[in-house]
């Protein structure tokens, strides 16, 4: 709990500091003011903890975004190079996956990844499974084989 | 370049435009907006480099935020009535409740 | 040094440009809802990356590159959450994508 409100703390420092960019002692008192007020409403909210400031991530997410971004560049030529192909070769596909991540939050950061890379999109999320439209059958094909689910589970540990 | 980046990025919206008053059903509509408006705070972005004055991000930042909200505050009304489509084709594979 | 920076801030300004006018060209081309929404995708996720990465190389202090770096992050974040949410009510609500390969194009436009 202490850790989390240092955490969050910290972030809406920085997003005051970058924001603002005056040092003067009268705004860096306002600054200190404001966060304080929204620390206290989101105490009262209750909304502090493990899932709203994931630190438990922090290890061993910064390879994963590595590999999402390279993830999303490749899909994103694939996707471009069908809009140009036409309406003919593309083979949409509806289909449920099944995920092996336990927490929600591992649930979130797999369905979010799908989603974000472009040619497929994660519509629905039921217990263990995902509901993926994919603009290709291989798409579809090579989430099933894994790659992406294996990762997300390591960073959930 | 930064010139030529603000006329694609108007191209770009004026095809979402195109799709927003074509768009078959109302989500497409609802699509084609949504991506307008993002569209929107790359040229706010641009602007502000092409007039040398980049203290348009702050605008551009606020404008990412109410597109967001906007969007997500049209569709929590989306299990009414109004938003249903083509009744006939909901009987072919329906969603376990 | 500079010439350089200002050299790699076009080129990627060029390749966003190139996205976002084929994701353009793709919710213009697409047959139905769910495939437009992957074009969308293209412009949302490296179309404005690369546009904003592009304008990161010009910016000539260091609050301006951080508010560009926020907007990206922003909007990388928002994307996926409004595409799922208008995915998950159209299936709701009864949009049925069309899922087998060629041209349905003609079935879809005549059942609206």
């Amino acid at each position: 709990m202490k850790r989390h409100t240092i955490s969050l703390f910290l972030t809406l420092a920085a997003f005051w500091l970058l924001n603002s960019g005056h040092n003067t002692v009268l705004m860096l008192a306002l600054g200190f003011a404001a966060i304080m007020l929204v620390l206290v409403i989101v105490h009262k909210m209750d909304v502090v903890d493990h899932e709203s400031q994931p630190i438990y991530l922090t290890r061993n997410i910064f390879g994963y975004y590595l590999w999402l971004i390279k993830a999303i560049i490749e899909a994103n030529i694939t996707v471009v190079k069908h809009v140009w192909l036409g309406n003919k070769s593309i083979s949409p596909t509806l289909k449920r996956i099944k995920i092996s991540q336990k927490t929600d939050v591992g649930k979130v950061v797999y369905a979010n990844s799908i989603t974000l890379t472009p040619g497929t999109v994660a519509i629905d999320l039921i217990d263990d499974e995902v509901l993926v439209h994919a603009l290709l059958r291989k798409d579809i094909e090579s989430l099933i084989a894994g790659e992406m689910d294996r990762r997300v589970t390591l960073l959930e540990r | 370049m930064l010139i030529a980046a603000t006329l694609a990025v108007f191209v770009v919206m004026i095809l979402a435009i195109i799709r927003g008053v074509v768009g078959p059903t109302l989500y497409d509509r609802i699509l084609a907006v949504n991506m307008f408006g993002t569209k929107t705070v790359l040229l706010i972005s641009l602007l502000g480099f092409v007039m040398g004055r980049p203290e348009f991000l702050d605008i551009a930042i606020v404008y990412a935020l109410i597109n967001f909200i906007s969007v997500i505050g049209v569709l929590r009304y989306s299990d009414t009535n109004k938003f249903s489509h083509a009744p006939t084709e909901n009987k072919s594979l329906k969603q376990e409740p | 040094m500079d010439v350089i920076l200002n050299f790699t801030g076009a080129l990627c300004l060029f390749i966003g440009c190139f996205l976002c006018i084929s994701g353009g060209v793709g919710l213009l081309r697409f047959p139905d809802f769910y495939t437009r929404m992957h074009a969308v995708g293209v412009t949302d996720t490296l179309g404005a990356g690369m546009i904003l990465i592009g304008l990161m190389f010009y910016s000539p202090d260091f609050l301006i590159f951080a508010k560009l770096v926020m907007i990206l992050l922003l909007t990388l974040l928002v994307g996926p959450t409004t595409s799922h949410v208008l995915a998950k009510a159209a299936m709701r609500n009864g949009l049925m994508p069309a899922l087998e390969k060629g041209d349905n194009s003609k079935e879809i436009n005549s059942s609206n």
